[in-house]
């Protein structure tokens, strides 16, 4: 499977008998790097072993044994296993790490957020500020021995709160100032927010003189949003302007959180899945799949043999509706607003319209259990989808390509506008369509297979000049290799059951560790998580195809109009719930 | 009721007026463009081709707060967002009404933790709560309706109480 090492060929032990010894605990895999030499090892990693996207990198807290752990999943973009190292420091603070963001700037985001949660401080990393909860919130949520405010119990399901017939406020059970810390002489009328402070430190803000030395021009600081129609729900950013041309920008993030992980810790593994569709809201499916076959993996049970095919119906579905949307949005930002994208909801309605007849909801899926489906396609539904994929989808996504890629202000705006190459998408971890339309021809559902995809006939869609146009039309040869799969799948699915474990509230899961990713629409969307044998995932980390992806919106822009940002980040194709979790 | 009752045997003058301010508001009532989650994309279903708000005059979505009077709050609100919200609802002009769209919005929905609000109505008063996780557009229309029909039943009394 996936995350299985192949120790011939990447034997970190061997190569690094003096410091790397491997991981030997039941169900985990992979090496265990000691702190001084991790720079050293990590650049092993990438220039001797090829290893150069790091995907993920999370923090897991074992305070049983008083240490905090940072993960690292490292794959190769020509595809196969990726290769998984770890560093330990004990739990004593400042707990301290260096910096791979010399090594992998993509880590740059994953580090400030495990600085956020877990309170680890990377050594040399540049701007290592709070990331999703705000500059002077107290204490780092995801710490096991971390309470809310009005902390109930450690996991879920909670006691009851009629014990005797009579209704108790969980607030009354837990006053309010029980967990609740302030730092040392705090004094509220006197306390100062300083992390807008801190934000505009992060951007260069002297003055340039210009060549001749002596003309100073001042640079302006324009904060978009969290409130702005173009910025794709609640993100905010801080773009320095020297004229009309971006010279520095921050992204600033976490107006939309709700520790997503932290949820999940607290629940058991089949209450997450409805918690998962919430992540990207556009693609409840795809999020579901990476779960349950992430959990799939730890538990090591089958999928049964039609409900990998409704599966991988549904995630292409999403992906269809999912770059229909895209297009749409993207005209909005470039001024077409709403014609375009009127177009492509008819699309999307007659989806979710499938998606409501087999699941019940619109949007919220909460489809997939573990082993199967949660109930099967109706003959009618199945005439319905066929009709759909084999009949009126092509035909609409030509009427849109006839509609809109000759029109001139869109090549006006689109071609020749540089978003990524190759080089820097790699180094920035970013995933998806924006890393094959930069010549990367990088998609897991070939490149490390999961579910049935090595059984379907389809090309990985890839363009190699890396500008807007190339971003914009490589969402339609995606649209197209999508139908094609779904012909091939709709023609191919068995009958049989849907499910090929028994239906239960609790599952019981061996303890270990997995690391599941799948391609969703907007680029690879992982989930790490280890179990201890209870009922409740010990760590559960999403690792967010959007959040990672941002990383690179600031050397994407940095040169660039204003004008062009809106766009540009339209090409990230962001998605605030999972970009905040 | 209330001003009414007592002004009707003054003339028709008053009744006429709050009727006509009303039935304007009504017809007229500009959402602001302000989705925060899941359901911002409902309402974005809502106001597309299939479902169409236009149909009752309230499509027109606004994406400057000075110029709306209905704030649509359509998702979580965090504890990082909610003086960003205040502050868009103190720039609203008066008068302004609320909609909490969701469970998120009206009670925290599935959320119950720290970072998150149980209910838009800690920040700003609300008017009609609509439920669902996420309501369909149907839900959505329904709840702007209502709002219509509530601002259809307000007196310039209420208004001057409201804003004294
Ligand atoms: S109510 Fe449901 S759909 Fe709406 S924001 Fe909350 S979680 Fe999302």
């Amino acid at each position: 499977m996936a995350t299985a090492i192949n120790t011939s060929t990447t034997d970190l032990v061997t190569r690094f008998p003096n410091f790397v010894t491997l991981d030997a605990r039941t169900g985990y895999t992979g090496f265990i790097v000691k702190k001084e030499n991790l720079v050293e090892v990590a650049t092993a990693v990438r220039d001797e072993f090829g290893f150069d996207l790091l995907t993920a990198a999370t923090a897991v807290d074992y305070i049983a044994e008083n240490k905090m752990e940072m993960v690292y999943h490292a794959y190769k973009t020509t595809g196969g296993a990726g290769l998984i190292f770890k560093v330990q420091v004990e739990r004593v603070d400042p707990i301290e790490l260096p910096s791979l963001i010399n090594i992998w700037p993509g880590v740059d985001f994953q580090e400030r957020e495990a600085w956020d949660l877990y309170g680890i401080k990377f050594t040399g990393h540049p701007d290592l500020r709070r990331i999703l909860m705000w500059e002077g919130f107290e204490g780092h949520p995801l710490r096991k021995d971390w309470k809310e405010p009005f902390f109930e119990e450690e996991t879920k399901p909670f006691k009851s709160r009629w014990p005797d017939g009579q209704h108790t406020f969980a607030e009354n059970k837990n006053p309010f100032r029980d967990n609740l810390n302030f730092p040392k002489d705090f004094d509220p009328e006197k306390y100062v927010v300083t992390g807008e402070d801190d934000l505009y430190m992060s951007l260069d803000r002297d003055s340039r003189k210009d060549e001749a030395g002596n003309m100073k021009t001042d640079h302006i600081v324009v904060n978009m949003g969290p409130h702005h129609p173009s910025t794709h729900g609640v993100l905010r950013v801080a773009v320095q302007l020297d004229g009309e041309t971006i010279i520095g920008l921050k992204p600033v993030m976490g107006y939309l959180h709700r520790n997503h992980d932290k949820i999940g810790e607290r629940n058991t593994y089949l209450q997450i899945i409805p918690y998962t569709d919430r992540l990207d809201y556009f693609n409840s499916m795809s999020n579901n799949f990476g779960y349950v076959t992430t959990v799939e993996k730890l538990m090591k049970i089958p999928v049964a043999e039609r409900a990998e095919y409704i599966r991988v119906i549904m995630a292409e579905l999403t992906r269809v509706q999912n770059h229909l949307i895209f297009i749409g949005m993207l005209m909005n930002d470039l001024g077409a607003m709403y014609t375009p994208s009127l177009y492509a909801f008819e699309e999307r309605e007659l989806i979710l319209d499938i998606f409501e007849a087999i699941s019940g909801a619109r949007m919220m899926c909460n489809y997939f259990r573990f082993g199967g489906v949660v109930r099967d396609i109706p003959d009618d539904v199945l005439q319905k989808l066929k009709d759909l994929v084999f009949e009126r989808l092509p035909a609409k996504t030509d009427e849109m390509e006839r509609f809109l890629n000759e029109n001139e202000v869109l090549v006006a705006r689109l071609k020749g506008i540089h978003v990524l190459n190759a080089d820097d998408a790699i180094k920035y971890s970013v995933t998806g369509p924006v890393l094959r339309a930069a010549g990367v021809p990088y998609d897991l559902r070939r490149a490390d297979p999961y579910s049935i995809y090595d059984r379907f006939d389809f090309d990985v869609a890839v363009r190699h000049n890396g500008d807007m146009m190339d971003n914009y039309l490589i969402r339609f040869d995606e649209i197209r290799q999508s139908l094609r799969i779904l012909e091939q799948a709709l023609k191919q699915i068995p009958g049989g059951p849907i499910n090929s474990q028994k239906p239960a509230y609790q599952v019981r899961v061996p303890a270990g560790e997995a690391y599941g990713r799948v391609e969703s629409p907007k680029g690879e969307l992982g989930f790490y998580i280890i179990s201890n044998g209870k009922p409740n995932p010990y760590r559960y980390h999403v690792r967010p195809a959007s959040f990672v992806n941002l990383t690179a919106v600031e050397s994407m822009c940095i040169g660039s109009k204003i004008a062009d940002f809106v766009a540009l980040l339209a090409m990230l194709d962001i998605v605030m719930g999972e970009l905040d979790r | 009721m209330g001003i009414e009752n007592k002004l009707a045997n003054m003339g028709v003058v008053t009744t006429t007026l709050e009727s006509a301010v009303n039935w304007g508001r009504t017809n007229a009532m500009w959402p602001m463009l302000f989705g925060l989650a899941c359901c911002a994309i409902e309402m974005m279903s809502a106001q597309s081709s299939s479902y169409d708000m236009s149909r009752f005059g309230m499509e027109l979505m606004r994406a400057s707060p000075r110029q709306s009077d209905l704030m649509i709050v359509a998702g979580r609100v965090s504890k990082k967002m909610g003086p960003v919200l205040r502050r868009l609802y103190d720039q609203m002009p008066e008068p302004k009404w609320v909609i909490a769209m969701g469970d998120c919005a009206s009670c925290g929905g599935v959320f119950n933790n720290y970072a998150i609000y149980q209910g838009v109505d800690e920040v700003v008063p609300v008017d009609v709560y609509v439920a669902g996780c996420p309501p369909r557009p149907e839900a959505l229309i329904h709840g702007v309706m209502t709002i219509h029909e509530k601002v259809k039943g307000e007196t310039f009394k209420q208004y001057a109480e409201k804003y004294k």
